[in-house]
C-alpha cells in the first residue's frame, strides 16, 4: 500500500516546507527558552564549581552570599582556619554595579578575593588571557563577557583598575559577568560614600556630645576612623581537608562559631531552588504558552489542510478506504509537519538564536529529544480535531443530489 | 462472467417519520444484466440520488430487496456485514466530476483500489495499467490530474471504476460536463467495458445527448420506477 500522506506531501511541498519553517521558528524559541533555563542553572553551578570552595560561611540565619545579603567579620576566617579539617580558607565580598569603561558601563559581579595564589578559594580558577592579580590593590581580572580588553583600565565607583587577566564562564546566577578585584578594594567599594556624605558623617559625629566626653581624648577620631571602615566580608571560603567530611566539618563551624554554613548541595538548592526559581517559573509558562501556541497552529493547519480535502476523503470513503488509513493519513502529516519544525526550529536554535541571546544558552541533547517527543505527541494531538472532521464526511457527499 | 449483475425488487425509502416523513423511494424494481448499459433518467427531486447512494450501500433503503450477482444483499436489512468492503469490491462509482486523488498521479488513482483490497502494489499497477491501455490513456499515466484534459480526466474516472472488475458499476452524470462528441466518446466507452468486463452499468442522466443510445432505460418520478425500451442508436 503507497503512503497516501508522504504522497500528498511531496504533492504540496511548498506548501508544508513553509508551514513547517513557521512553527519551526515558534519551535526554536521553545527550545532557546528550554535553553535559557538550563543556562541559568549551569551558570548558577558554574559560579559554585568555579569559586572553588567545599563550604560557605555566612551571617548566622541568611541565605548568603548569593541569595541574601551575608556580613561577617573579615578576621573570621582566622578562626575557621584552624579547625580540624579545614585545608584552607578565604574571605569574599560580592556586589553587583555598573563598571564603567570609557564612555560604556556593563553591569558586573564585583568580587573582591584575598591575595594568594592560583587555587585559592575565590579567584577565577583559569585564565584565557593575561594573568591572575598579583597587587594588592586597583588590579582586576574580568570575564570575557563583560567586553574588556587586557590594559584597559575600568573605573568601580571612585577608583580605576587595569584589566590584568581574562577569565570566562565566570557570571553570576543572573549571567552578568564577574570582575575580580582585591578584596580590600571591593570592601571599600561596597560602602564607599562621597565626599559629602562623609564629611556630613565627621560633622555629626563631631558634635555629639557623647563622642565629645571630657577625659576621654580620642574618642572622637576612634569613631570617625570606625565609621570610615569597613570590617566585613559577606563569606569565607572553606576548602574541606582531604579525608574530611565537608557534612563534618559544617557541622563543626555552625556548633562552634555560631554561623551559618552551607555545603556545596546545600549551595546548589538555594541558587537554583529559589535564586532563579521565579525566572525558572516565568520560563516554564512560556513554555506552557508557546506549546499551546503551537498546537494551535498545528491544528489550524491541519485542519485547514483536512478541509481542502473533503471531496477527496468522501470519494476515499465511497471508494472502500478504511477509517483508520484516512486517519493515518492526516496524523502522518500532522507529524510529518512537526518534524519539520522541529528540524527548523533546531538549527534556528542552535545556529542563531543561542550565538546572539545576551545570556547563555545551554542547549543540551536531552532536551531536543524531550522535544522532540513534546512536539510528536502535539502533533498527534492537533491532529484529532481534523481526523475528527474527515470521519464525519459522509461518502455519499461524493455522490451528487 | 456468470453473474447476473444487479436486481431490485421494491425498494423504498422514507427520510424522517411521522407528519414530516418523505418517500423518496416508494418502488423502485430495476435489472440490469452484465455487459448491459441502461440509463436512469427523472426530473430533479425524482429520487435518483437517493436511489444511487442506495444501490451504492452508502444509505440504507427502509424495505425492499437487491441483488447482486445472484448474492441478496439487501432484503429489508443489509445481509453484508462489511459494506465498506462491498463498495471497494463489488461496486464501481463514476462521478459526475472525475473526482480523481489530487496527490496521486493517474496509474495510482486507479490501482489504489486493488491496493485497499490487499493487492501487491506491482500487481494493482499491472492492473491499472492495463485499463489505462484498453482506455486509450496510457500514455498519461505518470501524469498528476491536474496536467489532464476533461476528457481524459473521466477516462481515469472510468478506469478507477472497472479496475476491481465489480459487477455492476453506478455512473452519475458521468458526460454532464463533457460537449456532445467527448459525452458520445464516454457512452461508447462504457458500453464497451461492460461488454468487456460483462459489468452491468446504470448512467444516472439528464443529458438528451446520450439518452438515445440506451437500450433500455429507467424513468423515475415520484420514488417509482417505469422501464421504457431506448432507441439504443449506434454511433
Amino acid at each position: 500500500m503507497i503512503s497516501l500522506a508522504g504522497r500528498d506531501i511531496m504533492h504540496s511541498w511548498g506548501k508544508f516546507i513553509f508551514t513547517g519553517a513557521g512553527l519551526g521558528l515558534l519551535i526554536g524559541v521553545t527550545l532557546s527558552m528550554a535553553g535559557i533555563y538550563r543556562g541559568m542553572v549551569d551558570d548558577a553551578k558554574v559560579l559554585l564549581d568555579n569559586s572553588g570552595a567545599d563550604l560557605w560561611v555566612v551571617q548566622k540565619d541568611t541565605l548568603g552570599p548569593y541569595a541574601e545579603p551575608s556580613s561577617i567579620y573579615d578576621d573570621t576566617w582566622r578562626g575557621i582556619r584552624s579547625m580540624p579539617g579545614v585545608s584552607r580558607t578565604a574571605n569574599v565580598t560580592y556586589l553587583t554595579m555598573q563598571v564603567r569603561q570609557g564612555e560604556r558601563d556593563v553591569r558586573a559581579m564585583i568580587s573582591g578575593v584575598t591575595t594568594g595564589e592560583p587555587g585559592t578559594p575565590g579567584w577565577p580558577p583559569y585564565l584565557v588571557g593575561g594573568r591572575q592579580i598579583t597587587r594588592g590593590h586597583y588590579e582586576a581580572v574580568a570575564d570575557v563577557a563583560a567586553g574588556f580588553k587586557l590594559g584597559e583600565r575600568i573605573k568601580i565607583r571612585r577608583n580605576s583598575y587595569t584589566v590584568v587577566g581574562l577569565t570566562r564562564r565566570m557570571v553570576s546566577s543572573n549571567g552578568d559577568p564577574m570582575v575580580f578585584i582585591p578584596l580590600k578594594d571591593a570592601q571599600e567599594a561596597q560602602f564607599l560614600k562621597d565626599n559629602d556624605a562623609i564629611l556630613q558623617q565627621r560633622r555629626r559625629a563631631a558634635v555629639n556630645p557623647a563622642f565629645n566626653r571630657p577625659g576621654v581624648p580620642g574618642l572622637l577620631d576612634a569613631v570617625i576612623a570606625l565609621q570610615s571602615t569597613n570590617p566585613y566580608v559577606n563569606a569565607v571560603l572553606v576548602q574541606v581537608a582531604s579525608g574530611h567530611s565537608a557534612e563534618e566539618v559544617a557541622a563543626s563551624i555552625r556548633r562552634w562559631k555560631r554561623l551559618t554554613v552551607y555545603t556545596r548541595s546545600q549551595m546548589e538548592e538555594i541558587l537554583v531552588g529559589k535564586l532563579i526559581a521565579t525566572s525558572a517559573k516565568q520560563i516554564g509558562m512560556f513554555l506552557v504558552i508557546l506549546s499551546i501556541v503551537s498546537a494551535a497552529i498545528v491544528a489550524f493547519i491541519i485542519y485547514t489542510l483536512t478541509l481542502g480535502k473533503i471531496r477527496e476523503i468522501a470519494v476515499l470513503k465511497l471508494i472502500g478506504t478504511r477509517n483508520r488509513t484516512i486517519a493515518g493519513l492526516i496524523m502522518q502529516q500532522a507529524i510529518a509537519l512537526g518534524v519539520i519544525g522541529f528540524v527548523v526550529g533546531k538549527i534556528t536554535a542552535t545556529l542563531v538564536m543561542a550565538p546572539i541571546f545576551p545570556k547563555y544558552v545551554l542547549l543540551e541533547p536531552l532536551d531536543s529529544v524531550k522535544g522532540f517527543v513534546a512536539v510528536v505527541v502535539i502533533c498527534v494531538i492537533s491532529s484529532i480535531i481534523a481526523i475528527r472532521a474527515a470521519l464525519k464526511v459522509d461518502p455519499a457527499e461524493a455522490i451528487g443530489g | 462472467m456468470t453473474g447476473t449483475g444487479i436486481r431490485i425488487e421494491g425498494l423504498r425509502k422514507r427520510y424522517g417519520s411521522g407528519d414530516t416523513a418523505v418517500d423518496a423511494l416508494k418502488k423502485v424494481d430495476m435489472q440490469v444484466f452484465p455487459g448491459e448499459v441502461v440509463g436512469l433518467i427523472g426530473p430533479s427531486g425524482s429520487g435518483k440520488s437517493t436511489l444511487l447512494k442506495c444501490l451504492g450501500a452508502v444509505i440504507e433503503p427502509t424495505s425492499g430487496r437487491m441483488v447482486l450477482d445472484d448474492e441478496v444483499i439487501y432484503d429489508d436489512g443489509w445481509k453484508v456485514k462489511d459494506l465498506r468492503a462491498l463498495r471497494r469490491d463489488s461496486i464501481g462509482f463514476i462521478f459526475q466530476a472525475p473526482y480523481l486523488i489530487s496527490f496521486l498521479d493517474v496509474t495510482d488513482n486507479i490501482a489504489l483500489l486493488p491496493m485497499l483490497a490487499g493487492k501487491p502494489n506491482a500487481e494493482a499497477r499491472g492492473q491499472a495499467l492495463d485499463l489505462l491501455k484498453a482506455l486509450d490513456v496510457e500514455h498519461r499515466a505518470k501524469a498528476m490530474p491536474s496536467q489532464l484534459s476533461g476528457g481524459e480526466q473521466q477516462r481515469v474516472a472510468i478506469a478507477r471504476g472497472l479496475v476491481n472488475r465489480p459487477p455492476v458499476i453506478l455512473a452519475d452524470e458521468p458526460t454532464a460536463p463533457l460537449d456532445s462528441e467527448r459525452a458520445l466518446a464516454v457512452i461508447r466507452i462504457l458500453n464497451e467495458m461492460a461488454r468487456k468486463y460483462e459489468t452491468a452499468i446504470i448512467v444516472v442522466t439528464h443529458d438528451e445527448k446520450i439518452i438515445p443510445t440506451f437500450k433500455r432505460i429507467y424513468h423515475i418520478r415520484d420514488g417509482v420506477t417505469y422501464e421504457e425500451a431506448g432507441q439504443g442508436l449506434e454511433f
